[in-house]
């Protein structure tokens, strides 16, 4: 077990910067999340802390030594892939031992480390089959224990349950976190899957187009977020953004709906900024915040809760309602929105609105 | 389902004429490829006036046993008088060697061209591909130069060596290794594997049916060459079997021992077959449990 920590760390192809300078470091035993569209670096990032790719500056280092030069067998990692990359020529037992038998480990400690880690994955029944008889989890749960057995000072995770179905997806989740709080291994797990960051991490980095937008606890983030970027990617579905012109001490948000700007925020404000407002902050009716009448378009109900997704002023809105007050398609309702649960973002960076530190 | 089935089974026997056509046809090409190999056998069972005798009988004759201990053990009278054992020897050395040394070159080259990267990778690999086009018989007399200069003449080497380079295979496996995922490479380099180690461990155990696959176009290849052995064997004792065949003939029809020729074609015609029936049943396992 170690913790990773990056000093400056970029990478560029050519003149092509696609990891700009970055700075994380990652506690001893913490389960970290690096979540991002596709393209936004967070692949690249984890090859570089694997030794897969090279960082172009800046430094790389595990368990405080600087591993920059170091291949990636001696960096003490293992890695879970995609598509599991397991060898399809080998048993399961072949595979979780391969690495075993590269560093000429005695028999008798690969038998029990492969069979101790395939008693956790329950795997044991499968040590004989070739990967190819397995199923996609079960695949998967083969390179996760390859990974275990090496005893590595970090497992890095790149998309592993991007391959698997939804609800082997959501078991797979369940499993890792709990491999994770039995095993404490630092780990550092990349998906685009904002679901598998805000339930598996300890910590989140959201990275957008190299840059790492923010760092922090999976709540912390969603009820902070630092961007625009930030609070339209964590939540599901996504906040409502409305762009919106200052007036005095308000916020003109189109359709004569004016919202207070928090005192807080009046010094620093600029003249074009942008509302934010996460769908589950919509309630039904005009009682007590700030009255919004969205034309309702179409309705998705899940059940427990419904999506109203509807027009505000040419800007498409979705409120989150309870499943059974579902308002009627082409209705114009009134929703209500408490002046506290409000973001806002400067138009023209992106950034979050914060009050001035005192 | 069940219908359009049904269906198609009438339709299948309403058609006798067709059916009729079809399979006469199919007779036809299959009397027409078998009926050579079916007499040059008569032959081979039969004594040289049998044969010379107009019109030829159809249906083996008794010397069988005779005629292929004469040509395995002693040759031809005439002609050349290498016994076909040495030759069917040659023969086996030659197309094994060229077919496995083929198989080495080419999975290593393709494993460089592939896995690393060095300067002048490209033109390389180009250089490879572009000797595609320079068929044997093209620079067939300067390797006959640079093979006699080097004291080749009449030695396995020299029948084996100028025919190894292949860039098809070379291409055949680069092809192949571009098809198996980057990850297993990284997850081999992440588990410790050096990259020779990953060639046993990994891509040779891959390219098991490959392999096999080539061992018997190359074979084949190799058994049937003429032109070169024909020039560079000099001595009767290196001959090769299809050389020999050759060599047998020695002019006007009624001077060869057409009988022991006959045998010797047979002979020669046994072990690529063999080969080919012996290795379908590793083609069709490698193909129903493709590892990919």
């Amino acid at each position: 077990m170690a913790q990773i920590s990056l000093h400056g760390v970029a990478k560029s192809f050519g003149k092509a910067e696609v990891i700009h300078p970055t700075d994380l470091a990652i506690e001893d035993g913490h389960f970290i999340v690096i979540v991002g569209p596709s393209g936004c670096g967070k692949s690249t990032l984890l090859r570089m802390i694997a030794g897969l790719e090279t960082a172009t500056a800046g430094e790389i280092r595990i368990g405080g030594k600087r591993v920059n030069e170091v291949e990636p067998k001696d960096r003490n990692i293992a890695m879970v892939f995609q598509n599991y990359a397991l060898y399809p020529h080998m048993t399961v037992y072949e595979n979780m031992s391969y690495g075993l038998r590269i560093r000429r480990m005695p028999r008798e400690e690969i038998r029990e480390r492969v069979g101790r880690a395939a008693g956790i994955l329950e795997l044991t029944p499968y040590l004989q089959r070739k990967p190819r008889e397995l199923s996609g989890g079960q695949r998967q749960r083969v390179a996760m224990g390859r990974a275990i057995v090496r005893q590595p000072a970090a497992f890095l995770f790149d998309e592993p349950l991007s391959n698997l179905d939804a609800k082997l997806r959501v078991q797979m989740r369940l499993e890792i976190q709990k491999l994770h709080r039995e095993l404490r291994t630092t780990s550092v797990y990349v998906t685009h899957d904002q679901v598998e960051a805000m339930t598996l991490a300890d910590r989140m980095v959201v990275m957008n187009a190299g840059t790492v937008e923010q760092v922090g606890a999976p709540i912390q983030v969603y009820d902070d977020p630092a961007s625009r970027f930030v609070a339209g990617f964590i939540g599901s579905p996504s906040m409502n953004f409305l762009p919106g012109r200052r007036a005095g001490n308000d916020v003109e948000a189109g359709g004569g709906v004016r919202v207070p700007l928090p005192e807080s925020l009046r010094a620093s404000a600029p003249g074009s900024l942008i509302v934010g407002i996460r769908p589950e902050h919509f309630a039904l009716g005009r009682e007590g915040g700030i009255p919004f009448h969205l034309r309702v378009e179409t309705i998705e109900a899940l059940g427990a809760d419904s999506l109203v997704h509807s027009g505000f002023e040419g800007t498409p809105v979705v409120a989150r309602v309870d499943g059974h007050a579902t308002p009627a398609a082409g209705e114009v309702m009134p929703f209500s929105v408490q002046p506290g649960k409000l973001y806002f973002f400067d138009a023209d960076t992106g950034k979050r609105l914060r009050a001035p530190a005192a | 389902m069940k219908d359009s089935t049904s269906t198609t089974a009438l339709m299948v026997e309403n058609r006798p004429v067709a059916d009729f056509v079809a399979h006469a046809i199919l007779i036809l090409g299959v009397i027409v490829v078998a009926f050579p190999l079916w007499v040059t056998f008569v032959a081979s069972t039969r004594t040289f006036d049998e044969i010379v005798h107009v019109p030829m009988a159809l249906y083996p004759g008794s010397h069988l046993l005779e005629n292929y201990g004469q040509a395995l053990s002693s040759g031809s009278g005439r002609g050349s008088s290498a016994p076909v054992g040495t030759m069917l020897f040659n023969s086996f050395v030659v197309a094994v060697s060229i077919a496995v040394g083929k198989i080495v070159i080419s999975i290593l080259s393709a494993f460089a061209i592939v896995y690393f990267r060095f300067p002048l990778r490209k033109f390389f690999f180009w250089m490879i591909f572009v000797t595609l086009m320079l068929p044997v018989e093209v620079r067939i007399i300067p390797t006959f130069k640079v093979a006699a200069d080097l004291h080749l003449l009449d030695t396995y080497p020299g029948l084996v060596l100028p025919l190894i380079a292949s860039a098809t295979a070379t291409f055949l496996f680069r092809q192949f290794f571009l098809t198996i995922p980057d990850e297993l490479v990284e997850a081999a380099r992440i588990d410790g594997a050096g990259p020779m180690r990953f060639f046993w461990d990994v891509i040779l155990p891959l390219s098991k049916t490959h392999i096999a696959a080539l061992f018997v176009i190359l074979f084949i290849y190799g058994w049937n060459q003429y032109l070169w052995p024909l020039l560079i064997t000099g001595k009767e004792s290196m001959y090769t079997v299809v050389i020999g065949i050759k060599r047998m003939i020695a002019g006007g029809d009624a001077f060869n021992e057409w009988n022991v020729i006959m045998a010797t074609a047979m002979l020669a015609l046994m072990p690529p077959a063999l080969v080919v029936i012996l290795m379908q049943k590793w083609f069709v396992k490698g193909l129903v449990d493709t590892e990919k």
